[in-house]
């Protein structure tokens, strides 16, 4: 496979006449964990979501520059967006399980792209509850909803329900913020697994979870991408004047 | 004044006005239900009324209310949730979707003696349907389809955004998400407002003075081809319901006991709209519960 996962050349994003991303090029490394930064409205979250084509719901969105994953630019209006997004699976900041048992949150994406054999699924249902740490706690009561597990639980759970359509890339508009500091660790510890297998694009405003689980970081701020490089670097010897206020805490 | 005595006072004026409100609402359905239930027995749900002599029933009646109910369910349902949907999911904010939605405000509010008498124009002689349980049905489809719509774009629009964009995450299309993700969440609510709207079309009179028409052709309640016209089931014979029959018999009723079977037939009429009520309730929450954890 070729080193590069993914990239973006030019990348804007305009919500009606307000530019809310400015021509960002980035390139996504293969399993690693890239981290978006930057204070609230600085566009991470847009840019993130520009990358499986879910801004598409949004009225009034509009998106110039390109989208390269796969050797496809997928902001080609041709591009066929239902094949596209179960390549990339995504995990939004609340929990959001369907109202479903834990059993189907799972197995719904794969029966859907057309896997029906019984056992299969639950090959699959066990697989992805074993790879987020979910199957112990809930391998008694998998007909329940998964609307009654925990906060924390449900967010694995949804990340489990993303694993099932055997995605290539995860994005993640944090994923942590809305849960208690275990759960958070859990998460965390989920995505140095993950890692080995996908290549995770992780949105946070949590600098010192940033620190911790990401590869490569981007500082974004008023819809520019001021500087991106590997982690290690932008936290120890950023090289811009506003990556270091921001990391020190001096605004944002 | 202190903002304590005005906190004190706003909370006392609210909680009189429910009160009062309260008290409207008991000591009417007490009123009907005393004046009505002692009238209530299997022969006055079932035998037909009478012209001149006392002892009639409501039978028929309560018959055509039934299957007027469900005539005009079958017609509004699929159409209702149809247009809901595109509503909430496929129209785009413009002009156009602004105007439907004004359309469908001011339909909704529509008095009903309007549409009867639209319905006789244009159902009735125009299409030359007659008076018949057909075209009140469709009457009344015009009359509750705006709340049918209504209904089915705000319980979609209260499905969180982050569900739909789950569904579609997963690769899935746009008809899957909202039928396998939106609507199993929106259903309950749906199918909630849909039986209350089914209450107010069982209690429905002015609509259909002039569609399914103030009388009922002798029904023969063992022949069940709906093609028959003394058949309960055809569609294309005139019906008058219950409320339609309360409204007659206390205008122009000429049976002796014709008070008494305004007020029997009054309390069969609010049971059967309070049992709507309850029935949706308990039916929203056992779906909801079967939706979302039963495969």
């Amino acid at each position: 496979m070729n080193e590069q996962a993914f990239y973006t050349k030019d990348l804007s994003v305009y919500y009606g006449e307000k530019q809310a991303v400015k021509k960002i090029s980035m390139d996504f490394p293969d399993r690693q964990v890239v981290a978006l930064i930057g204070p609230s409205g600085c566009g991470k979250s847009t840019f993130l979501r520009s990358l499986n084509r879910m801004n598409d719901l949004i009225a009034g969105c509009r998106i110039e520059g390109e989208v390269w994953i796969g050797g496809q630019n997928i902001c080609d209006p041709a591009t066929d967006v239902v094949s596209l997004r179960q390549k990339i699976g995504m995990v939004w900041q609340r929990p959001n399980p369907f109202h479903k048992s834990i059993y189907e949150n799972i197995a719904f994406g794969p029966r859907y792209h057309g896997i029906r054999g019984r056992k299969e699924l639950d090959r699959i249902v066990e697989d992805c509850l074993r790879k987020t740490a979910l199957w112990d706690e809930v391998k008694d009561r998998l007909d329940q909803s998964g609307l009654a597990l925990s906060g924390g639980q449900q967010q694995r759970l949804c990340i489990a329900r993303s694993l099932a359509v055997k995605p290539r890339i995860l994005l993640m508009d944090e994923p942590a913020s809305a849960l208690d500091p275990v759960s958070t660790a859990k998460i965390e510890e989920l995505i140095g697994e993950l890692k080995k297998e996908y290549s995770i694009v992780i949105v946070t405003h949590n600098m010192q979870q940033a620190a911790r689980i990401s590869d490569r970081t981007a500082f974004f701020f008023l819809g520019d991408l001021v500087e991106y490089d590997d982690t290690q670097k932008m936290f120890t010897n950023p090289s811009r004047k506003s990556t270091d206020d921001y990391l020190s805490g001096r605004f944002g | 004044m202190s903002p304590r005595t005005v906190d004190r006072i706003a909370t006392g004026v609210i909680c009189a006005v429910a009160a009062l409100i309260m008290a409207v609402l008991v000591s009417l359905l007490g009123f009907l239900l005393f004046r009505g239930v002692r009238h209530i027995d299997f022969h006055f749900l079932t035998s037909v009324p009478q012209t001149i002599k006392a002892g009639g029933g409501i039978g028929p009646q309560l018959f055509n209310s039934l299957f007027l109910l469900v005539l005009t369910m079958i017609i509004t349902i699929p159409l209702g949730i149809g247009a809901g949907i595109y509503m909430s999911e496929y129209a785009k904010p413009n002009r156009l979707t602004g105007f439907i939605r004004l359309v469908v405000e001011v339909l909704s509010s529509f008095p009903s003696i309007v549409v009867g008498l639209f319905g006789l124009l244009v159902i009735v002689n125009t299409f030359g349907l007659g008076y018949s349980l057909l075209s009140g049905a469709l009457a009344l489809t015009v009359f509750n389809l705006p709340m049918m719509v209504r209904l089915t774009e705000q319980s979609l629009r209260s499905v969180p955004r982050e569900q739909k964009e789950a569904g579609l995450a997963l690769g899935m299309s746009q008809w899957k998400t909202i039928r396998s993700v939106m609507l199993p969440v929106a259903l309950p609510s749906i199918v909630t407002g849909t039986i209350l709207a089914a209450g107010r079309v069982f209690g429905e009179a002015a609509a259909l003075l002039f569609t399914a028409g103030m009388s009922s052709p002798r029904l023969d309640f063992t022949d069940w081809n709906p093609l028959h016209p003394a058949s309960p089931l055809n569609p294309m014979r005139p019906a008058e319901t219950l409320a339609v029959h309360i409204w007659k018999i206390n205008s122009e009723g000429l049976a002796p006991d014709a008070p008494q079977i305004a007020a029997g037939a009054s309390a069969v009429l609010v049971i059967m709209v309070l049992l709507f009520n309850l029935g949706a309730r308990w039916f929203g929450r056992v779906l909801y519960r079967k939706l979302t954890a039963g495969k």
